[in-house]
């Protein structure tokens, strides 16, 4: 990988599993409930909780 | 990346989002309560409430429930009734002066199933709730209003896009989620802004091109009258209007004959914009979680109540369908709503923090 690749790649990898995992929860309350519901909570959760804990850390 | 192309990028990031920021604000804050319009409803004591009857007490039928809507509202006709899982007592029922009303000059209620009593929705035709809704959906402004939001919504998907360019050159000297908090005060906020724009752009993403294919509903529905009932209905073209129409009993039953596991969502009464001037339309959803969200048509005639069409669904009729639930946030219970409304507030941070970025360099 060309160091230029693998910057790009240490920059977004966080955002890009945040993204994935929120994609997943997004989608995951359409087919079902319980335990459905349960993986949309937690692919939503992450990105709430990241963001509001830096906004909140002084 | 070149610093030519890191400028052109700003510019576009810069302007897009400072065009959409006042709307997409408006849009963040009426979203807000209407993401607990169920539960503000039921506070204010706006929802119908309905009285205990005997466990499985029969429900009447189809055409005693018209009757009961034409006498709660003599001088209007039905134009839909609607089902809803959560009230499976209720029906809910849209009247107006003629069939063809458009919906804002429509009046909504609940009938109760059993008895055919009207139970009044206060917030379904006016009142704070409806305010936020008008608000959010056009502005007061019918159509151009929504078409007006539409472009907001993409200029807003150009932001996100641009945005996410700019996060690279921004960010990648440091770990990520760092927010340098003591240099100074514009360096908090820019780290802040990235920092939150990049983690919920997904669900941002999703929720404006969502609000942007909602906002284009009314063409979408245009599209399919023109697309799917006209050839359906080139026979009945030179047909005498409707005189006498049959009873709408048994919609219900014949429409679940050609479509069996299926469940009613609504009945378009003849005449409005989702049936023709000679048929009933019931739309019909399907069984499982996902495809409770996509609607089948059935065109009844409605002088001879035989079937006329089952109607395939256009692709953009099933993209529809799903850009609801992906838009409100009500599909996942209540831990989703609270979720939702987190991360709305969080897009407030982000529009606001961009702007005071922007004053502030401006002023440099």
């Amino acid at each position: 990988m060309s160091q230029k690749k693998s910057l790009l790649w240490l920059t977004f990898r966080m955002p890009l599993a945040i993204g994935i995992m929120t994609a997943i929860g997004l989608f995951s309350a359409l087919l079902g409930d319980g335990r459905w519901d349960a993986m949309a909570w937690t692919g939503l959760a992450i990105p709430a909780v990241i963001c509001v804990q830096a906004l909140l850390r002084r | 990346m070149k610093s030519s192309n890191l400028r052109r990028w700003s510019f576009i990031h810069t302007w897009t989002s400072l065009v959409c920021t006042l709307f997409l604000l408006l849009l963040a804050l009426t979203g807000l309560p209407l993401i607990f319009h169920h539960e503000i409803d039921a506070l204010l004591g706006d929802a119908p409430s309905f009285p205990t009857l005997a466990a499985g007490t029969p429900h009447l039928d189809l055409q005693q429930l018209v009757h009961a809507a034409q006498i709660h509202r003599p001088n209007d006709v039905v134009q839909y009734f609607g089902w809803d899982a959560d009230e499976p007592n209720g029906v809910m029922t849209i009247m107006a002066a003629t069939a063809g009303t458009e919906p804002n000059s429509s009046h909504t209620f609940m009938l109760d199933a059993r008895t055919g009593q009207a139970l009044e929705m206060p917030s379904a035709n006016g009142g704070f709730m409806m305010l936020m809704l008008r608000l959010h959906v056009d502005m007061y402004a019918g159509l151009p209003g929504k078409l007006l939001l539409a472009f907001m919504g993409i200029l807003f998907v150009l932001a996100i896009i641009s945005g996410t360019v700019l996060y690279a050159p921004f960010m990648r000297r440091q770990p990520f989620a760092t927010v340098r908090r003591h240099k100074s005060r514009r360096l908090r906020w820019l780290d802040l802004h990235n920092l939150i724009g990049v983690v919920t752009l997904t669900w941002a993403l999703v929720v404006g091109v969502t609000g942007v294919v909602n906002a284009c509903a009314d063409l979408l529905i245009a599209a399919w009258r023109t697309d799917a009932l006209n050839v359906l209905l080139e026979p009945y073209r030179d047909a005498p209007p409707l005189t006498e129409r049959a009873p709408a009993t048994r919609l219900l039953e014949i429409a679940e004959s050609v479509a069996p596991g299926m469940a009613p969502d609504f009945i378009a009464f003849p005449g409005t914009r989702f049936s023709s001037e000679h048929h009933y339309a019931v739309f019909l959803k399907g069984a499982t979680h996902l495809t409770s969200h996509l609607l089948t048509p059935v065109l009844i005639d409605a002088s001879t109540l035989k079937i006329t069409a089952t109607l395939k669904r256009p692709w953009y009729m099933d993209v529809m369908g799903l850009s609801t639930p992906l838009h409100f946030g009500d599909y996942g219970g209540r831990p989703m709503q609270i979720l939702w409304a987190v991360l709305d507030g969080l897009t407030v941070v982000v529009l606001a923090s961009g702007v005071y970025l922007w004053w502030v360099r401006r002023r440099q």
